[in-house]
């Protein structure tokens, strides 16, 4: 799916600009697009190399599990594969937490580390498990509390009452990433995303 | 009083974290500069592996919304939307919000000025804006990082928490301030 909705962006976004004179802009937006996305990449280098650090420390005092241990009624429904005292629990349950919270800097390294532990237990490496996409379909519905930025923004717009959204945004929040886990639980199970025991990948690894 | 809590809670945070961490870390007699030093050494390499995949999706993201294609989209899906109470000038930053976090901020302040953030069409952009995420970046950050190229069910998955995220938003928005 993703294949062809990439695809579909970028030959529809040509035709368009074609058929509409707008041709240039596809070639300005094509490499500065390309520019930021590496920028991006490397800003994350900083907060990535500090919240590894310190959930290294976390990880080997023990904390990490005792974490995952203690939301274990939570965390196992959702992902019934990744065995209770792994890492990767732990790593989730951090990340969760910093984006219920609204810490954005903190939140994305967490979850990177995450998907670092969660890939250590993936039989097929270039592949999604079913634990990563459940955790990618919470982390993609967003689970922030309170939305300080647009909070911010309203209240630089000159809102009578800039917080008045919470409730609201909590509400839909929460309606999203229930959808999230409910769609990602039917879909895995569908012949479409199945992961096929046959490919070469597998038996190469069950060898 | 509940966003003085959180809002106290998120500044008190992170510092919080590192403190207990790096504390209970000593009390249970970790080498804590070294085992800091030992898990920060991956940082570097976590974030150079998402170049490809981010460059990928920012790149094709970046022609659809240059072309000007989401204006055909938007003209497509209003008779739809305005359906279930959307008003047509909040549809933009609605199928904007999973391909860029930075264009839906920029259209719902745009939405703010023209309309004013206490309106219901600012009102509606706010909770859509705080209830869903950038999809399409939140995607190829995390996969990018562990090198994942078959993403299965990711994408469907994210896009229905979104739409089901601002189909509530609207029907929220409506309920409580229309």
């Amino acid at each position: 799916m993703i294949n062809v909705i990439w695809l579909a962006f970028i030959i529809i976004g040509i035709l368009v600009a074609g058929l509409t004179g707008n041709i240039e802009a596809v070639t300005d937006a094509a490499i500065s697009n390309a520019d930021t996305a590496v920028n991006l990449s490397l800003g994350l280098i900083g907060v990535m190399t500090l919240w590894l650090g310190i959930m290294k420390i976390a990880e080997e005092a023990g904390l990490v599990r005792a974490l995952s241990r203690g939301l274990k009624p939570i965390l196992k429904p959702l992902f019934p594969d990744v065995p209770t005292d792994h890492p990767a629990m732990g790593a989730i349950v951090m990340n969760l937490a910093a984006n219920i919270l609204g810490l954005g800097n903190a939140a994305t390294p967490l979850g990177l580390k995450a998907m670092k532990e969660l890939q250590e237990i993936n039989p097929i490496k270039d592949t999604a498990s079913n634990a990563m996409v459940t955790f990618l379909a919470i982390n993609t519905s967003s689970v922030t509390l309170v939305a300080s930025t647009v909070i911010a923004y309203r209240n630089s717009a000159g809102s009578a009452n800039p917080t008045e959204i919470i409730g609201p945004t909590i509400v839909a929040t929460l309606a999203s990433t229930v959808a999230a886990v409910i769609a990602v639980k039917i879909l895995q199970k569908m012949p479409a995303f199945r992961i096929n025991e046959n490919s070469e990948t597998v038996q190469k690894i069950t060898k | 009083m509940f966003v003085i809590f959180m809002e106290s809670l998120s500044k008190w945070a992170i510092p919080a974290i590192i403190f207990i961490i790096t504390l209970y870390g000593f009390l249970k007699k970790v080498k804590v500069y070294e085992a800091f030093t030992e898990g920060a050494k991956e940082g570097f390499y976590t974030a150079v592996r998402i170049i490809p995949y981010l460059v990928a999706m920012l790149f094709a993201i970046g022609i659809f919304r240059a072309s000007g294609a989401m204006d055909v989209l938007v003209k497509a899906l209003n008779p739809v939307t305005s359906l279930i109470g959307m008003p047509g000038e909040v549809l933009p930053m609605a199928l904007m919000r999973p391909l860029s976090g930075g264009g839906a901020s920029g259209i719902m302040n745009d939405l703010f000025t023209q309309y004013g953030p206490d309106s219901i069409i600012g009102r509606m952009a706010s909770v859509m804006m705080g209830s869903t995420e950038t999809t399409f970046y939140v995607l190829a950050v995390y996969f990018g990082s562990v090198a994942i190229r078959k993403t299965r069910h990711a994408l469907p998955a994210g896009l229905v928490a979104d739409a089901v995220g601002i189909i509530t938003a609207v029907f929220v928005t409506n309920l409580m301030f229309g």
